[in-house]
């Protein structure tokens, strides 16, 4: 069973949210990590760029495939995670931690708010994972 | 970093060249010297002389440098070495024959700026091939230039915005939309991008063929500039709606491009220009049983329709009564998009293919790589989860999905098959399938390799249930193990450094 921590919000893409303010902190979730296989490469945005909701921020290539990753939420990256350059594998190892990817600063934090509780993410990954 | 040796063979452990080096050691007798010595200083400028001696260059002789290359040229598996169902990459055989014929001397010492008047065979061998191939797809207008099947797509999908362009003129900005099937290879979105579209993904339907009330969905959003859709689809069904998807299409102002990777289940039976797509590559290193990779180029043409011609890459072959020229007079061109015109070597051994064959040979070809297929999908269907219940094409989708309970995966199932002699099929592709399996038999192997590749897979699955870590732990009868690669991809070593302890020495 994948690990949901509960003081978390969840996309349909399988990225976590976690907010400080108005400042997201997105990453994958375990289920997501675990359905990629290992993680050998993050490819990032740069701080500064802009999104809007549910846009391709960048990508996640694993030994099996690339995959796209979309922000769940729109507004302005503020940091990425550089540290996934030489450790791709925190993405696998510590999903909710060490492999966090970007923050984004959100233009309306309501979005954060509507994305699914861990409770709701666990009913999801079980009707559709 | 550690590799496992599964065979201590001396053949099987060669190490690098430079770990054969012996100092003095050379593969050359030079004759006694019978000018006067000149000084090198004098002779070659300091900048490009190197001062280190030849420091680390590998010292060897020649039977050291045979056996070494002939030692690592075993360890390959190839299509000469068995079956290679490998899906989406046809690899069929390379018939002997097209390698003689692409070895004749009036072809191999032609120079490519070698005057017209000199070169008229080579012309009409590529106008030939042009022919044929507008034959084959029902779409006249032909440039064999593109070196490649993502090349070839890029010329297509760059012939569309260019014709968008005139057709529409200003207002063609607002037409950027390409849409592209979410099966789709991931070269096509690459394409459509670097000609400047935006790609839309249109969903499957459970049939595993494309949504149409998604696609009239997203043309009624406007802006459509074209569709990319390869036909039969990457899980191996044909679009039965094809006419329907084109026309809609049509309406909506765009163009229809076809990925012709899959052509080797249509080659002789159906031809897209008749199901109403407007360009298409082929790959002859599928389709036409010229070499793939191993250093060989690929020949990627593009085939369109008359109305889509004069924007073709520049120089375009004519012929002009009984004669043949090269015509670079054609405003609206793209433009070139390879050096001279393209890899001449895979036209002749195409051209070779096609009439080895012949018209009724080919649909044999064609008709038997489909009965290969279904032939093998009939048989494993019980064993392995086949995600869709439409007869396959040219090759067939299976997932993982009745062995994971052992904890086998795809990945498992494909390394083990290297166990019982066979190439893995692609896995882990398209990525709509879950534990993908996409195996394409082509129509070089007959029904005794189909039945051993059958059983291959069955023992495989009795083996993920009785004894799953035989599957875990596979390959077992190969030089090495099963590879970490994970940190291949993490941490590449890319080339030998004097300083670093070889491979060998450190598994």
């Amino acid at each position: 069973m994948s690990n949901i921590p509960e003081n978390l919000k969840y996309s349909k893409d399988h990225e976590w949210v976690s907010v400080e303010g108005d400042v997201a902190t997105i990453g994958i979730t375990d289920y997501a990590q675990s359905s990629l296989g290992d993680v050998v490469y993050v490819d990032f945005p740069r701080a500064g760029d802009r999104f809007a909701i549910h846009e391709a921020f960048g990508s996640v290539e694993s030994v099996k495939a690339v995959s796209e990753i979309f922000t769940p939420v729109g507004g302005e990256v503020v940091e990425v995670n550089e540290g996934l350059n030489d450790a791709p594998e925190s993405v696998n190892n510590d999903p909710y931690g060490a492999g966090w990817m970007v923050k984004v600063k959100m233009d309306n934090p309501g979005e954060a708010d509507a994305m699914m509780t861990s409770a709701e993410y666990e009913d999801y990954l079980s009707s559709n994972g | 970093m550690s590799i496992t040796k599964v065979t201590q063979h001396p053949t099987q452990n060669e190490g690098l060249i430079f770990e054969r080096s012996q100092t003095g050691r050379v593969g050359y007798r030079l004759p006694k010297l019978d000018v006067e010595a000149a000084n090198i200083d004098e002779i070659i400028p300091a900048e490009l002389r190197r001062g280190d001696g030849l420091a680390d260059v590998p010292e060897v002789s020649e039977v050291d440098v045979i056996r070494h290359f002939t030692r690592i040229s075993t360890w390959n598996y190839s299509i000469d070495l068995g079956m290679y169902p490998l899906g989406s990459c046809t690899m069929k055989y390379n018939s002997r024959l097209n390698e003689k014929v692409a070895r004749i001397g009036g072809y191999t010492n032609l120079h490519p700026l070698a005057p017209e008047e000199e070169t008229q065979g080579a012309l009409e061998l590529m106008y030939r091939l042009q022919e044929d191939l507008a034959e084959i797809t029902g779409l006249p207008g032909v440039s064999l230039q593109p070196a490649a099947g993502a090349q070839g797509e890029m010329t297509g999908v760059m012939l569309i915005r260019a014709f968008l362009d005139k057709r529409d003129g200003e207002a063609s900005k607002d037409r950027r939309v390409m849409l592209i099937p979410e099966s789709a290879h991931g070269t096509n979105p690459a394409s459509a991008a670097l000609a400047g579209f935006t790609v839309k993904a249109i969903r499957a339907n459970e049939d595993g063929l494309t949504d149409m009330d998604h696609l009239r969905e997203l043309c009624a959003e406007g802006g459509v500039a074209g569709l990319m859709l390869t036909n039969p689809n990457t899980v191996g069904i044909f679009e039965t709606n094809i006419k329907e998807i084109c026309e809609t299409i049509h309406n909506a102002g765009g163009l229809v491009y076809m990925d012709g990777a899959n052509m080797n289940a249509l080659v002789g039976v159906a031809r897209p220009g008749d199901m109403g797509v407007d360009v298409i590559h082929l790959n002859l290193h599928k389709t036409f049983s010229t070499p793939h990779g191993g250093g060989g180029p690929g020949c990627g043409p593009c085939c369109c329709t008359a109305e889509l011609a004069e924007f073709l890459p520049v120089p375009r072959i004519e012929k002009t009564g009984e004669r043949y020229h090269l015509n670079y007079d054609l405003p609206h061109s793209i433009g070139r998009v390879k050096a001279f015109f393209g890899n001449f070597g895979m036209m002749i051994r195409a051209l070779s293919y096609i009439y080895t064959h012949g018209a009724e040979g080919l649909r044999e070809a064609t008709e038997t790589a489909v009965l290969n297929a279904r032939y093998v999908a009939a048989k494993l269907k019980d064993t392995y989860h086949m995600p869709f219940e439409a007869d396959c094409m040219h090759e067939g989708i299976f997932s993982h999905k009745h062995q994971t309970a052992s904890g086998v995966h795809t990945l498992d199932i494909a390394k083990r098959l290297i166990d019982y002699g066979f190439h893995p099929p692609t896995i882990y592709f398209p990525l709509v399938v879950e534990g993908a399996m996409l195996i394409e038999p082509t129509e070089s192997v007959g029904r005794a390799d189909l039945d051993a590749f059958v059983d291959a897979m069955k023992h495989i699955d009795r083996e993920a249930r009785e004894t799953p870590e035989l599957v875990l732990g596979a390959p077992h009868s190969t030089r090495i193990g099963r590879l970490d690669e994970a940190t291949a991809a993490r941490k590449p070593v890319l080339r030998w450094k004097p300083d670093m302890e070889s491979l060998g020495k450190s598994a």
